[in-house]
């Protein structure tokens, strides 16, 4: 089977007024399997974003070649195989927690009575069944992501792209938050390209951390965490060992300290 | 980064200042009509010079009926004028938020529209249509409700949040359903503030069309006559009665307004 998402030396330069253009991303290689979970992470301007759209096809490369299952990303978008959820919930206000799950479902012709069978399934997986009828306005920052992520699961996308949906969470929503995804993403089996600032975050959830440098946006380091199955992710990992000796790798790697055994890419 | 639109009349949709929307105007009303009755009545001025209030107040209980009926003549000539200037100029703006060149066209025209007088246009139309109709004062009406209504209809249709854009792309949707799915509900706010502000002048309109001609009976006529005959009190009666008119247009507007953006505070 192809791999969820393949990035081959892409680069991405916006071209400024007058000559003045940022390379917001510079020969990026990533390979992401089916089923595993990838993290993002690097400092504020390194292209995570971009990266992400490039592979959303909200946005195109200036140079090199990306696939989505095996299939250039336009189609990739135009078949719906990936769900996504964005920074801000971008939830439309005057829908209700319903009509914003469904949304997706309404604009590829589902019918009325599966629509309604899958979002009840769906407000179940987000803890959110008793809010159905409420309007994005009436529920809590936290609630509003969640919706947003069941608006990315409504297809069942076999990949999911998240670019820091818990930034806007307190520190124990946000925990809470990322255990639900863990289950999420055992029940569904999907890839997730996570976005996050986070390194506790990311290494708690991903299988590998992709460690990125800006200016030109580069991927400087791929520090394979795995800590177990979702079985074991629970809040008990937080106190484990290997949580610690993860988190104590990614910020060496983040601090440009090289890391034996990981593979840096151009460390500079 | 926030892609927050601030929109609608928030002083007036603000929750906690409802009160004080409402009781401070009728404060300053009723102590003006106090000092208006204090100075007439302590100076010995004549009615037929300033009427006080209460003159003005048994003309108007007197001639109800008359009253009534000239501002329901001229209350159908502001709500026909207001539906089709209001379809025009949505009709209008959806044209023009989908081929920005319809917009570069009309752009001029909706200038030239947006400084004349409109009722200025009313000679004109009497002897277009008939001085014994009704039709010139609906006419005049629509067109100073298309000029409103336009302009914050479009200015509504490009209001659509880059999320939202983002999300129809993703979603693959075709044009037609980004249109239905979130550019026209995102410029729905905008559109009642256009109709909120078009309210007024369709009344206004309708009411100073009939100073230049047309059958008799509504609200503007009766006021030309009776101050014509000299009956100022009377002439103030249907005025109120053209303020009164006014009020229930601009009131229903912003009900409507309140009620279909209720859910807009958040993202
Ligand atoms: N549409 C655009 N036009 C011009 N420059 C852009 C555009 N989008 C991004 N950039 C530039 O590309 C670089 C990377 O931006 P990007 O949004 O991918 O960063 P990021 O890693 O997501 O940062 P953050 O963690 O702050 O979200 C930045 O220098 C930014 O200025
Ligand atoms: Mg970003």
């Amino acid at each position: 089977m192809s791999s969820a998402v393949e990035v081959r030396a892409v680069s991405r330069t916006f071209g400024g007024r007058k000559g003045a253009s940022v390379t917001a991303l510079e020969s990026v290689d990533l390979s992401v399997a089916p089923g595993e979970f990838v993290s993002l992470i690097g400092p504020s301007g390194c292209g995570k974003s971009t990266l992400l759209r490039l592979i959303a096809d909200l946005d195109t490369p200036t140079s090199g070649e990306l696939s989505v299952f095996g299939k250039p990303a336009r189609q990739a978008r135009v078949d719906q195989d990936y769900g996504i959820a964005f920074q801000q919930a971008g939830l439309l206000p005057w829908k209700t927690v319903t009509g914003n799950i469904e949304l997706p479902l309404a604009l590829h012709g589902v019918g009325r009575s599966e629509r309604k069978a899958r979002v009840s399934e769906l407000l179940e997986l987000i803890g959110l069944t008793d809010f159905a009828g409420h309007y994005p306005d009436q529920l809590s920052g936290g609630m509003q992501q969640r919706v947003a992520i069941a608006r990315a699961l409504a297809e069942s996308p076999k990949l999911l792209l998240m670019d820091e949906p818990f930034g806007a969470l307190d520190e124990m929503t946000r925990e809470r938050m990322q255990n639900e995804l863990v289950r999420i993403c055992a029940e569904t089996q999907a890839a997730v390209v996570f976005v996050t600032h986070s390194i506790p975050e990311a290494v708690f959830l991903s299988d590998r951390v992709v460690v990125m440098s800006p200016r030109p946006g580069r991927i400087t380091d791929v520090i394979d965490v795995s800590l177990g199955g979702p079985a074991e992710r629970d809040d008990s990992l937080r106190e484990d060992e290997a949580f610690f000796r993860g988190v104590a790798k990614v910020r060496e790697a983040l601090h440009g300290v090289p890391v034996a055994g990981a593979r840096g890419v151009d460390t500079r | 980064m926030s892609a927050t639109t601030a929109t609608i009349p928030e002083r007036a949709l603000a929750r906690g200042s409802a009160y004080r929307t409402v009781v401070a105007p009728i404060v300053l009303g009723v102590a003006m009509l106090g000092l208006w009755q204090g100075v007439v009545d302590g100076f010995g001025i004549e009615q037929y010079i300033v009427p006080t209030p209460t003159d003005i107040w048994h003309e108007i209980t007197d001639n109800l009926g008359s009253i009534v009926d000239g501002s329901v003549s001229t209350g159908v000539n502001a709500l026909i004028g207001l539906v089709v200037g209001a379809l025009v100029g949505i009709l209008g703006a959806i044209i023009a938020g989908v081929w920005r060149i319809f917009d570069t066209i009309v752009a001029p025209l909706v200038a030239a529209l947006a400084v004349m007088p409109i009722v200025a246009l009313a000679p004109v139309l009497y002897t277009m249509y008939g001085a014994d109709k009704e039709t010139a004062r609906q006419i005049v009406a629509a067109v100073a409700v298309i000029v409103p209504v336009y302009i914050n209809t479009l200015r509504g249709l490009r209001q659509v949040r880059p999320v939202h854009r983002d999300l129809m792309r993703v979603y693959a949707a075709s044009a037609r359903q980004q249109q239905f799915a979130v550019t026209l509900p995102t410029a729905a706010p905008y559109v009642f503030t256009g109709l909120r502000v078009a309210s007024s002048l369709a009344v206004i309109s309708a009411l100073i069309a009939e100073y230049f001609g047309g059958p008799i009976g509504g609200l503007g006529k009766s006021i030309t006559s009776s101050a014509a005959s000299s009956n100022y009190a009377l002439a103030w009666a249907y005025v109120f009665g053209a303020i009164v008119l006014g009020l229930v247009f601009y009131c229903a507007a912003l009900a409507v307004e309140m009620f279909f953006t209720r859910h807009r505070s958040t993202p």
